[in-house]
């Protein structure tokens, strides 16, 4: 009788009429960040995701309310914290568009610079943890992790050099930016470019030749240039769906128009066309970076005077909304001054949060395993989806 | 896309001045036409990209309510507003109309609680299922849950 029962419920299993709900994450590796997803799987296929997040909630927009335009900005990097700078810029471009504030040409470059130097570095942790992820069938599971995280640490080198972090850096300030480049910089990150440029050739060796790689990325949780924009997906995500969409063409902000870079655009909507968009961006980034050290402007790096107390810096009523292409896509801050120290509302737009709320709609019909590969391929970091 | 000035469209259609310069609209329209606005934006003048939903609490004066859609091509950037009046929190839901709104509503319900009626799926999103108050109405005490310090 127990043996009957018991190849019954293997039958059961065997016939693919079983749906089983399974738990990954929140600790998952692969999740980058806690994330939980609850997938109902009909054997390997995944029939449907509930997606979990809010882990690592702050509340940074109610935090926003209580610290002032001084204080804030060194927060905001921890949003993002695998990139700091683009945040940091948001809130301030925000603050600076209500106050109408000038900023300096020299400000404008340093901060183009860094937000360009963030981007490889962000880049950098993306692919080696997303090829970590989709591990042996690389051939070697760690290997490109350890070489893209080698050269992640000689930008955060750089980024040390010049604010004394190595993470959340306090860079950008209202009105400008709070360090200047220290002697010997420019060399410094030149070499450092060089050396970076001749491993992404490196890189695209390893994988675009790798059969596994291609079998895995290819045709693998495919967005449709409708989709995308229905749920606002940004960045590598939508440019890997056929629409040149970037931030840095279509609303210049901090002298963007005065450099000259390609907008990367495929068609295919899968994780390989969001593979290749974001290694054309490490090149790009890397020329705009030398265009910004080439014709870097001298003068002040800020157009305020240092702040002696942190009610100092006053933005008059109005509301802005300022928006930058980080390295995950559009980062939004939403500012509304009442003319006081603090801002009166504050809401962040997330581009990871709007990212991984395609996940519900392209996960279903694939397998457990691509899961993963999908998940790499998004790039999400859960301080600026939970914010 | 044609030529015509979105200004001009909205007018035509729901006789509302819209507020800004092109290629950035504000419009006001009232809380029974949201979701043909929504549609209106989406169909008639392309603006598919829905950038983000949020809410903003002005106290005595009530919570509103504000999206940001975009038209990725022309370019055009819409942001719709809507005020709910004093303890009013029923909002119209546009999950109907973008997939994209499914999401931020339920981060807008969590964190102000708006209720957005026809919602399929209302629970909160960022904080736990169970948690008491929306903090980032003005009358929730920052540090402590249950009594102002201030």
């Amino acid at each position: 009788m127990a043996d009957l029962e018991a190849r019954r419920v293997i039958e059961l299993g065997y016939a693919g009429n079983e749906r089983l709900v399974m738990n990954m994450g929140p600790q998952h590796p692969s999740a980058h960040g806690v994330f939980r997803a609850i997938l109902t799987l009909e054997g390997e296929t995944v029939a449907a995701v509930d997606a979990v997040i809010g882990y690592l909630h702050r509340c940074h927009e109610k935090l926003g309310e209580t610290l002032t335009y001084v204080q804030y900005p060194s927060i905001a990097s921890k949003t993002d914290y695998v990139a700091a700078m683009t945040s940091e810029l948001a809130y301030v471009l925000a603050a600076e568009r209500i106050g109408r504030v000038e900023v300096p040409p020299r400000a404008r470059y340093l901060r183009v610079t860094a937000a360009e130097l963030q981007r490889v570095a962000s880049h950098c942790l993306w692919l080696g943890t997303w090829c970590m992820d989709m591990g042996g069938a690389l051939g070697g599971g760690a290997t490109l992790f350890l070489y893209a995280i080698r050269e992640r640490e000689m930008l955060l080198d750089l980024f040390e050099a010049l604010t004394g972090a190595r993470l959340l850096y306090g860079f950008h300030q209202v009105g400008g930016t709070r360090y200047d480049l220290p002697a010997g910089w420019a060399e410094q990150c030149r070499s450092t470019l060089a050396f970076v440029e001749k491993r992404i050739d490196e890189y695209e060796a390893m994988l675009e030749d790798n059969p596994f790689f291609l079998a895995r990325t290819q045709g693998v949780g495919v967005i449709s240039p409708e989709l995308a924009q229905e749920i606002g997906v940004s960045g590598p995500l939508i440019r890997g769906s056929g629409i040149a969409y970037d931030i840095r063409r279509a609303e210049p902000y901090s002298s963007y128009e005065d450099f000259e870079f390609r907008v990367p655009v495929e068609t295919a909507g899968d994780c390989w066309a969001r593979y290749r968009v974001r290694m054309v961006e490490f090149r790009e980034s890397i020329k705009i970076v030398r265009q910004a050290l080439d014709g870097l402007p001298a003068g002040p790096i800020s157009s305020r005077p240092g702040v002696k107390s942190v009610g100092q810096v006053r933005i008059p009523k109005g509301e802005a909304y300022a928006r930058v292409e980080g390295p995950r896509g559009e980062v939004g801050c939403y500012l509304i001054a009442d003319g006081g120290p603090k801002p009166y509302r504050m809401k962040w737009r997330g581009a990871s949060f709007s990212n991984l709320a395609v996940l519900p709609h392209i996960i279903p019909g694939h397998k457990v395993a691509d899961v993963v590969a999908i998940m790499g391929s998004v790039d999400p970091v859960f301080g600026e989806v939970d914010r | 896309m044609d030529a015509v000035d979105p200004r001009v469209r909205v007018r035509e259609r729901f006789a509302l001045e819209p507020a800004g310069e092109p290629p950035r609209l504000t419009v006001e329209p009232p809380r029974e036409r949201w979701i043909e606005l929504a549609r209106f934006a989406q169909r008639d003048l392309g603006c598919r990209y829905f950038s983000f939903l949020t809410a903003v609490d002005w106290k005595e004066h009530g919570l509103e309510v504000l999206y940001r859609v975009e038209n990725l091509l022309a370019p055009l950037a819409l942001t719709v507003r809507v005020k709910l009046g004093p303890g009013e929190t029923h909002c119209p839901s546009l999950t109907s109309v973008y997939r994209g709104a499914d999401w931020m509503e339920r981060e807008c319900y969590d964190l102000f609680g708006v209720v957005f009626d026809g919602h399929p799926d209302l629970r909160r999103i960022l904080l736990a299922q169970d948690w008491e108050g929306h903090p980032l109405r003005k009358d929730y005490p920052v540090d402590m849950p249950h009594a102002p310090y201030r």
